[in-house]
């Protein structure tokens, strides 16, 4: 069978065995339709159980105040930020995955994209809990959005990057959410065409917003998701940027480097495509989708890693470089002493972030283990918790000791409450995945359908035969010239 | 809304469905839609629609979005309440460029969202005909639809003849769009007029 579009035999298939149409919404939908595991409620519960602890937390913050947590002068920031940070880079892989490798055409992005947004908005959800709990008196939260007010009227400054970063991430979620509830109304009407008990019909109806699946709204759909792409594109680069703003706008040394914007995107990458990787190894595996999200989705992902990887190891040396080429005093400091350091009081946290970061990723130059999903699943926790590290450094060893040694602080620990609000955070995000991968496809279903007869494993073997002739004889002759 | 009869062709394979869209078309039939579980690249042109607008107004809505931003700001800062920050200018443009650049996609998206919503009648509760369920797992369900003199018959046999696996005649209400809305099945009751 000729395929519609042509596809290259060297690429290896993205949906390995013989599928068709209906097998494919089988596979997919069945873990919605069917009762979940044992091992579900096993993990939804402990889930919900984070979360109990980690909204506790937060009462205590509320109800006794910020001095619950054990931030102090000069670590302002601490725990708190370190966790917005680490979060809102995490948030980062689902929509580069879905807008930069739509607007590239990878065609791999089909098995991940879903889960990856789902993963996303999660993330940025939790990441917003930060900067909102720290403001203390949360129930005047809504001073930071402009609006006419009885105060002035007042409003927020402008110039400010902290007011950007609100507009920002705000901005990001909701272009998120939009592109990512707009791929899955055509899954979830799939869904309600299926169902056969009453409430199921009706939930998915209802989310399904009454598609059809008519030719124009697949046109618009098209179009809608390629615009969105465009759109997203910049806007993920900018979300990280900004954020990086809120530390370089400042006059903190360690903090104002003009190398924080691609520093910070290139982290953010890496986190996000580590919790990825984290979830879609454990994913696969349990729903039985190892058949779409592949060995091969796998590897293309740890080759971005030890992509991104490698560039943030460079932005690390870098600036080291500055620190001693500027011949900064204070910025000497903060580097080589506070960081570099290793018997500095946090000396230590600095190596932990290299070695996760920048050089146990390397290992995925090696193909074999780039392929072994217990590797793939260990690093991802590796890279996470380098990541959660770098945070850490930057934050709190550029504050700790500032330029009056007299307020020097003292070794900071986190309370109780700061690590618990962090663990509800976790809860919050494992309670939200449990139910997506219940409730909503995982794999998007239509997108998967439409490369299923370019890349599908049945149809790439009935795929114009002579080419694969052609790439013997290519390569026989490439080897000779060469 | 008139009550139409339409014939509902459903085809298990693209290949077959492009080639029946092409013969139904040139035979003069006038299809109504066609209902497909994926994009299918290539069926909007082959079936004469034309290409839509939606990224034009997307362009548009960013517009309103870079406006809105740079004259509220502008505003804001030069006059209605004027912040003395460090004796640094008060129409401060590229401090302003996030929150302009950000402004601009959310209001494009937004809006693209919204309009994609408008016109594909896409809400909660909408309940629309479905010719074929399994137009949304694997079968592609070209509809035809019968004028007055439309001899059924020989539409079925026609369509049998372009590859159909399966066919059957039904009977639909148009809405006010390419959509349709079904009020016997709506959900809440609300005679006389649709949601829209």
């Amino acid at each position: 069978m000729a395929s519609l579009r042509y596809e290259s035999q060297v690429r290896p298939p993205l949906v390995e065995g013989t599928k068709d149409y209906h097998q494919i919404t089988e596979d997919i939908v069945r873990p919605i339709e069917s009762n979940p595991s044992k091992l579900w409620w096993v993990g939804f519960l402990l889930a919900v159980g984070l979360l109990c602890f980690g909204i506790y937390s937060v009462y205590r913050e509320v109800v006794y105040g910020i001095g619950q947590w054990n931030i102090n002068h000069t670590i302002g920031w601490g725990w708190d930020i370190t966790n917005f940070v680490w979060w809102i880079g995490i948030g980062h892989a689902g929509t580069l995955i879905s807008a930069i490798l739509l607007l590239f055409r990878q065609g791999w992005r089909t098995g991940v994209n879903r889960a990856a947004e789902a993963m996303t908005i999660f993330a940025v959800l939790c990441a917003a809990q930060f900067p909102l709990w720290h403001m203390g008196r949360v129930w005047l939260a809504f001073y930071v959005f402009p609006y006419p007010n009885t105060r002035g009227p007042v409003w927020p400054n402008f110039n400010s990057a902290l007011l950007w970063d609100v507009f920002a991430i705000s901005t990001y979620f909701t272009v998120s959410l939009l592109f990512w509830y707009t791929g899955l109304i055509p899954d979830l009407a799939t869904i309600r065409d299926r169902a056969k008990l009453k409430w199921r019909k009706f939930m998915y109806g209802v989310l399904s917003l009454g598609w059809t699946g008519s030719t124009k709204h697949w046109q618009r759909h098209e179009a809608l998701a390629l615009v969105l792409a465009g759109l997203s594109t910049p806007l993920v680069l900018s979300v990280h940027t900004i954020v990086s703003f809120d530390f370089a706008t400042s006059v903190i040394p360690g903090w104002h480097t003009t190398i924080f914007p691609p520093y910070f995107v290139a982290g953010a990458i890496f986190s996000g495509f580590a919790m990825v990787q984290s979830l879609l190894v454990v994913t696969r595996k349990v729903l039985h989708l190892e058949e779409y999200i592949t060995i091969e989705h796998i590897d293309v992902m740890n080759k971005i890693i030890v992509l991104t990887g490698s560039i943030v190891g460079c932005a690390y040396l870098t600036e080291l470089f500055v620190a001693w080429y500027s011949q900064d005093r204070f910025e000497s400091w903060a580097f080589l002493q506070n960081r570099v350091n290793m018997f500095s009081p946090l000396g230590w946290s600095y190596y932990i972030m290299m070695s996760c970061n920048v050089l146990s990723p390397q290992i995925f130059w090696f193909r074999k283990l780039r392929r072994n999903v217990t590797v793939t699943f260990f690093m991802s926790v590796i890279v996470n918790i380098g990541m959660w590290f770098e945070r850490f450094v930057i934050i709190v060893t550029s504050i700790y000791r500032d330029f009056v040694p007299s307020s020097w602080s003292i070794y900071y620990t986190p309370s109780i409450w700061e690590v618990g609000f962090y663990l509800g955070t976790f809860g919050f995000f494992f309670t939200c995945y449990f139910l997506f991968s219940k409730f909503f496809p995982v794999i998007a279903l239509a997108e998967i359908k439409h490369i299923l007869k370019r890349s599908g494993e049945k149809y790439k073997e009935q795929m114009d035969p002579e080419e694969k002739e052609s790439i013997e004889a290519f390569a026989d002759e490439y080897a000779h010239a060469h | 809304m008139a009550v139409k009869k339409f014939v509902v062709g459903c085809f298990d394979q693209e290949q077959v469905l492009f080639s029946a869209v092409k013969k139904v078309r040139s035979s003069g039939y006038k299809i109504h839609d066609v209902y497909t579980p994926m994009a299918i690249h290539g069926l909007d042109k082959a079936m004469g629609l034309r290409e839509t607008s939606i990224h034009t107004a997307g362009f548009f809505y960013g517009l309103a979005g870079t406006a809105t931003a740079l004259c509220g700001i502008g505003w804001i800062f030069t006059s209605d309440w004027p912040l003395n920050l460090g004796g640094k200018p008060h129409f401060a443009l590229p401090a302003w460029i996030p929150i302009v650049f950000e402004l601009t996609v959310l209001f494009s998206a937004i809006g693209m969202t919204l309009t994609f919503c408008y016109l594909c009648q896409l809400a909660p509760f909408v309940r629309k005909h479905h010719f074929h369920l399994r137009s949304s797992d694997d079968m592609f369900v070209m509809v035809i639809e019968c004028a007055a003199k439309t001899n059924q018959e020989d539409v079925s046999a026609f369509l049998q003849q372009c590859g159909a696996k399966h066919i059957s005649v039904q009977q639909a209400e148009t809405g006010w769009w390419l959509g349709t809305y079904d009020k016997h099945r709506a959900p809440f009751k609300e005679e006389g007029h649709s949601l829209f």
